[in-house]
């Protein structure tokens, strides 16, 4: 167990450990949710309205609505489960990890032909590696 | 007897799915991803197994946080393909092999490991997509599937030397299994990828080729590596990777490499496939 306590020191990334995993059950099931097609059509034809049948917080609805996906993470969402809110959009992961990093779609997908994101510096924030 | 014949190793990023549903797989962009697999087409189109033990991770599909399995084994007669939020792949229900999904869930469970058995289940693009990229757009797929999915959505999932183990486990399992059956078994998921948070699009293409050359130079040390390691160095979703090592203990010692194939990027992944075959 003791390498749960490094889960927070890598820069810019947050793992699904048990606290956030009950944190974020009700946001994440609704996710799971939209994949019916009839869900996707209510969710579509209001958000609000459909949100407000889970017993979610309001930061958890606010995410959803602003498609904020770090904030989204940060309030217990999962990348799997959050994945079931951007494809109904009909956006693709790319599209969706692209959103995270504060880059443009373009930038991101240049980034990724050129190979990537490189771990130098991102790969402990106590070592500063 | 049946054997384990073959074990092989593919990514299983959705946007192949995608790409190949959606007629773009001869694009700039996808061609090379697709021309990595003709050796391993070519190769499996002679092989012809009877059956693929197929071990890949769902993506909150069938699994939501209600139920979480670590290691689930799939026993039902077909799997339909999942609807992740834009309907469910057009590809074909795959078809599973009960008996011997059965006879490996009870061998396995004797043997020690805790199998949850699962007789209605939809599979999604982790276990779809590597069909695809090994049998293209067939009417049916040419094999019988056993489902082996493996929890490392929430954490803690199992450890290398764990999944290690339940890999040694399942080919005793198919060993002891009468009917004269060709087995092959598939670890899929990886290689480097981060699809989350500032530091997502992370790739480390020289930890992925350590990680295909020790698969067969230094597999002891893989067992070994720590959780942590795998994210650190190759994103959060690199995790996957665990997975394959359930292949890698059903090969025995000193099994042969025939074939790898290590490209970036596919959609946000380094995408990784190995081929490879038990000593004789």
């Amino acid at each position: 167990m003791t390498e749960l306590s490094d889960f927070d020191d890598i820069p810019g990334t947050t793992l699904f450990t048990a606290q956030r995993s009950r944190k974020g059950y009700h946001l994440n099931q609704f996710c799971m949710s939209l994949m019916k097609a009839e869900n996707r059509a209510r969710f579509k034809a209001d958000e609000r309205a459909y949100l407000d049948e889970w017993p979610m917080t309001e930061a958890q609805k606010q995410a959803v609505l602003k498609r904020d996906y770090n904030a989204a993470i940060a309030e217990g969402g999962n990348i799997y489960f959050l994945a079931k809110l951007f494809s109904s959009d009909g956006k693709s992961f790319q599209d969706a990890a692209g959103s995270m990093t504060g880059m443009s779609p373009e930038e991101y997908a240049a980034m990724m032909l050129a190979g990537g994101r490189s771990p130098e510096g991102v790969r402990s924030i106590k070592e500063g590696r | 007897m049946a054997r384990i014949t073959a074990g092989l190793t593919t990514s299983h990023v959705p946007a192949i799915g995608a790409a190949l549903d959606l007629g773009k797989s001869t694009s700039e962009y996808w061609q090379p991803v697709f021309a990595g697999y003709d050796w391993a087409k070519r190769w499996i189109a002679e092989e012809k197994p009877d059956v693929v033990v197929l071990v890949y991770n769902d993506h909150a599909s069938a699994f939501s946080l209600e139920i979480i399995p670590t290691f689930a084994i799939g026993c039902a007669e077909s799997f339909a393909p999942a609807d992740e939020g834009f309907g469910p792949r057009p590809v074909p229900v795959v078809r599973g092999h009960p008996d011997l999904a059965w006879h490996i869930a009870q061998s396995a469970i004797l043997d020690e490991f805790d199998m949850t058995i699962v007789n209605k289940m939809d599979v999604d693009h982790g276990l779809t997509v590597p069909l695809s990229l090994m049998f293209g757009q067939p009417e049916a797929w040419p094999v019988r599937v056993i489902p082996l999915p493996v929890n490392v959505v929430q954490y803690p999932p199992p450890t290398g030397n764990r999944c290690w183990e339940l890999g040694e486990a399942i080919r005793r399992a198919v060993e002891s299994y009468e009917e004269d059956l060709n087995v092959q078994i598939w670890g899929t998921g990886g290689m480097s990828h981060q699809l989350q948070g500032p530091r997502a699009g992370l790739i480390n293409r020289e930890f992925d080729i350590s990680f295909l050359d020790r698969l067969t130079s230094d597999p002891e040390a893989l067992r070994r590596m720590p959780h942590i390691e795998y994210v650190r160095e190759a994103g959060s979703e690199a995790i996957e990777l665990v997975m394959w090592l359930i292949m890698r203990g059903a090969m025995g010692d000193d099994p042969k490499e025939l074939h790898r194939f290590y490209h970036v990027p596919a959609s946000n992944t380094a995408l990784g496939h190995i081929v490879m075959e038990p000593a004789r």
